[in-house]
């Protein structure tokens, strides 16, 4: 069944007693002064993968907001399984079996993964949890589906892709028969992409229904049944099967355009050395012994004892882009917050132009040129609750024009937050607006032209297209691209192959801390690239 | 958006404020007193000039108090000792001061500095040890508090520092170029009631420059980075073991001025009676202040302004306990925090709402 998924969509679809899992009908939903969502239709067969797709902004999440019950229409209808239905709260939702997995985790990472997946809904009478029941319950479900997670780890020990497993576990205890994921693949990797459909596949195979959020067209043609584009609000094609149509198609329908490419034109690098790392080695501490996500990597690596940076040695030049690819969990978190200061590598050195900053602290790392875009923007990015023009400041608090001395320049911060708010397209009612008022994409494009913005002489970035949208995305691409020109020097991290390959000028793989192999993204392919990052090709010169 | 950031900005406290009412009536009705009666008596013996000065008084080392907490809060630090602290700097700032004899200005100069100093050294310890041996500054800032009551015990009983003078043990008596002067002549003040602080010009002064350095330094910034996410902070270039230090140094120094108002004003002298507790009214009050150099003020002076006006409680015909003010203080604690938090929530969920409005009518505008 599992492996014969378009027969099994057939016969649903050909038995006309099944009714639709869900249908939307001609959906209103007014803000005061805007409507999001103006006419939206879309019908989510039994038993499916149905794909949401639609640039930032669209109005996806609103879509995905009416649907699990937080908010409810102004006109139009909600049908579930048939009958209509009228949701007063999430509440609703999940008792007609409609569950909801975020895109942020929403796990307790001092708990077990039974724990997490009880936890608000706990079996028992109310004084006393059966927690045998709860283990049995959950190892049925887990078995079931596929998902393989083990309930007595903690949460903190797991990877980003069996965490998000967890956070289906939890959404298929509660009931649910109807799973709407939001953008699951943006914290993923190719290969925990890979065993995520697996599991999705699983999952529809035993009846579930999957809406599926996304802006990553080629995911939306693996693995959707059905493909519903909504654009300002309105539905512009549903339906769709991905046998039909093609990325570029798709793009067009999204944003009216055709998709912008990565790709860097022509070679700018020099020959003079911005940021050199010498056998820069970093001990596997408790929180960088974290399990590599994937499996297939984890099961060959020793997690314990194992060093988190092993004899790291690389240059990267001024208008040189380097690209570091690598299975998550592999040592590339580990080594820019080496380069940046937060951790203390136990031997090695760090040069910048030159001269040796090992024995320095990030602060003067930053004052002499070094720019970084963190991982996790709403962990190391930002201050959430203070508005733009203070966040603007944050990494550049000690440099000109922000502080003089001991003062702090509240003028010069909000200048170049108008700045970076003109020139990187961030979606913002003002700069007075606190951080965690923006979405996640502005957040990033704030970031971003934050770094830029200062005049760096070195990036050191991590995945800074994260989760943005096309249109933005390119800008940022633009804004790299250009600084290269003008002779940045980056190193880039990024789960994104075609940023990797696009604008990088070489390629360095990472596996268990180590880097196994150097690349010309010229010639690389992608697949060539993931069997580096797995390990199952070794290159010779590393070996 | 202005008018409703207004809003927000005063219905927390005014909402804790009728809590607080409301509560304190509650406890009035149980032990069958009228709360109105007990309110109109409250109101009308605040409404004297003795009242005024007394509270304002009082209010001084709260005030500073509020201050040296909300430094360590500002970071998410928990200085718990502040109450240790100001009571240590107090008995050595008084006995150094008994001990030199200077002009005026610089003998009230050098007491300042000595409690300022001791202040610091002993909230510096708990920083020192969080920074390097990792410990809580909350456990070692309450086991430093215990052992700074032992030292004054001692220092109490030795004789170069105190001596026994009527029932108490006190350090020696302060010259006269060591009192603050007044404002009694301001208000009018007969000598026999009570003096009006002179030093409420420091105080204010140390206020102005607390507000300074959290809005308009580096320091407060990094300050207010390392509260708000400390994982920014980190990455933007703050050292966080310096930072614990220079925060548990300046809140320490800020305990050191909390006894000042008493010893260079009132007693001249540290005496086994010495006010205590106002450490622990400096953790209430930069809760109720939110943290702001205003706020604290504000909340400085109602809690004394509480602590004054139920003195009158226990006078007959009401005679009701005066202990209803500690409810009443308790209330405003902990509405004002319950309300503080409602509030923030709100704020950030309508801002979320706004910048998605904003967002979505610009999206709609380019596409239409």
């Amino acid at each position: 069944m599992t492996n014969d998924r378009h027969g099994g969509v057939g016969s649903s679809a050909d038995a006309p007693s099944v009714s639709p899992a869900i249908q939307l009908v001609d959906i209103v939903k007014r803000f005061p002064g805007v409507v999001a969502n103006d006419g939206v239709n879309m019908t989510v067969r039994h038993g499916t993968i149905h794909a949401l797709i639609g640039e930032n902004g669209a109005g996806k999440s609103t879509v995905m907001k009416i649907l699990y019950g937080a908010q409810r229409p102004d006109e139009g209808h909600i049908i579930v399984n048939g009958t209509e239905t009228h949701f007063k709260s999430p509440k609703d939702a999940i008792a007609l079996g409609i569950g909801m997995v975020f895109q942020h985790f929403m796990l307790a990472d001092n708990l077990t993964v039974w724990e997490n997946v009880v936890l608000g809904a706990e079996p028992g009478k109310s004084w006393r949890m059966d927690e045998n029941a709860a283990r049995t319950r959950i190892e049925e479900l887990s078995k079931a589906n596929g998902l393989g997670v083990d309930p007595e780890a903690f949460v903190s020990e797991l990877g980003v892709g069996e965490r998000q497993r967890v956070e289906i576990l939890k959404v298929l205890y509660r009931g649910a028969q109807i799973i709407i994921l939001d953008e699951p693949t943006a914290v993923l990797v190719p290969q925990e992409v890979d065993e995520l459909f697996q599991s999705l596949r699983e999952l529809t195979a035993q009846g579930v229904t999957i809406v599926f959020i996304s802006h990553k067209l080629d995911e939306v043609l693996a693995i959707a049944d059905d493909i519903t584009v909504i654009r300002a609000g309105k539905t512009v094609a549903s339906g769709v099967r991905p046998a039909e149509v093609t990325a570029r198609d798709l793009a067009e329908l999204m944003v009216g355009s055709e998709l912008p490419s990565p790709e860097t034109r022509t070679s700018t690098v020099t020959d003079v050395v911005a940021l050199e790392l010498d056998g820069v080695t970093l001990a596997g501490g408790n929180d960088a012994a974290k399990k590599p996500a994937h499996t297939a990597v984890g099961a060959g690596a020793v997690s314990t004892g194992r060093l988190a940076l092993d004899h790291i040695t690389l240059k990267v030049h001024k208008g040189q882009i380097v690209g570091i690819a690598g299975v998550e969990g592999n040592g590339q978190t580990e080594l820019l917050e080496t380069i940046i200061g937060m951790r203390t590598p136990t031997s090695g050195r760090i040069l910048l132009a030159g001269d040796d900053l090992s024995d320095d602290n990030t602060r003067v790392r930053r004052e002499r040129g070094m720019a970084y875009i963190p991982e996790d923007r709403q962990r190391d990015g930002l201050m959430l609750s203070s508005p733009l023009w203070e966040n603007v400041m944050l990494g550049y608090q000690s440099l000109a024009p922000f502080s003089k001395g001991p003062w702090m320049d509240k003028a010069a911060g909000r200048a170049r937050a108008d700045a970076v708010v003109k020139n990187f397209d961030v979606r913002t009612p003002g700069i007075d607006t606190m951080a965690l008022a923006l979405s996640g994409g502005n957040q990033q494009k704030f970031i971003v032209g934050r770094e830029m913005l200062s005049n760096p002489s070195v990036l050191v970035a991590a995945h800074p297209t994260r989760g943005i949208d096309v249109g933005a995305q390119a800008a940022v691409w633009d804004a790299i691209r250009d600084a290269r020109e003008t002779g940045l020097a980056v190193l880039l991290v990024s789960a994104d192959l075609d940023e990797l390959i696009g604008l990088s000028d070489i390629l360095l793989v990472m596996l268990r801390g180590r880097i196994v192999a150097r690349l010309n993204p010229a010639t690389v392919t992608k697949s060539e690239l993931g069997q580096y990052m797995t390990g199952a090709k070794v290159a010779e010169e590393a070996a | 958006m202005n008018r409703q950031k207004t809003f927000y900005s005063f219905a927390a406290p005014i909402a804790a404020l009728l809590m607080a009412l409301f509560v304190t009536s509650l406890a009035l009705l149980a032990g069958g007193h009228n709360p109105l009666v007990a309110f109109q008596k409250m109101v009308h013996y605040a409404g004297s000039v003795d009242s005024l000065v007394v509270v304002l008084n009082k209010s001084i080392p709260l005030f500073i108090a509020g201050l040296a907490v909300a430094v360590g809060f500002k970071m998410n630090l928990f200085n718990i000792g502040v109450e240790g602290q100001y009571r240590l700097a107090a008995i050595v700032a008084a006995a150094a001061g008994a001990a030199v004899h200077l002009p005026a200005p610089l003998h009230v100069a050098f007491i300042l500095l000595v409690a300022m100093c001791v202040g610091a050294f002993w909230a510096g310890i708990a920083g020192v040890l969080k920074v390097t041996r990792n410990v809580n500054e909350v456990v070692a800032t309450i086991m430093l508090n215990g052992v700074a009551l032992g030292i004054i015990g001692v220092l109490l009983g030795w004789k170069p520092v105190a001596t026994l003078q009527g029932a108490f043990r006190s350090t020696r008596p302060l010259d006269k170029s060591a009192w603050m002067p007044t404002f009694n002549k301001l208000f009018g003040l007969n000598k026999s009631i009570t003096d009006s602080y002179g030093f409420i010009v420091i105080a204010a002064i140390v206020g102005v420059i607390v507000h300074i350095l959290f809005t308009r330094t580096r320091f407060g910034f990094d300050l207010k980075a390392s509260g708000m996410n400390p994982g920014a902070a980190r990455a933007s270039g703050v050292n966080p073991k310096a930072m614990v230090i220079r925060t548990m140094l300046i809140s320490g120094a800020l305990a050191g001025l909390i006894g000042m108002s008493i010893v260079l004003n009132q007693e001249h002298r540290f005496t086994q009676e010495f006010p205590q507790q106002l450490g622990f009214g400096g953790i209430a009050v930069a809760l109720v202040g939110r943290q702001k150099v205003g706020g604290i003020a504000l909340a400085a002076m109602l809690f004394a302004l509480i602590a004054r006006v139920s003195q009158v409680l226990p006078e007959p015909p009401l005679r009701a306990p005066k202990e209803v003010g500690t409810i009443m203080q308790g209330t405003m604690i902990l509405s004002a925090v319950i309300a503080y938090e409602v509030v923030r929530r709100r704020a950030e969920a309508a801002a979320v709402k706004h910048a998605a409005e904003v967002t979505a009518a610009a999206h709609v505008g380019v596409l239409s």
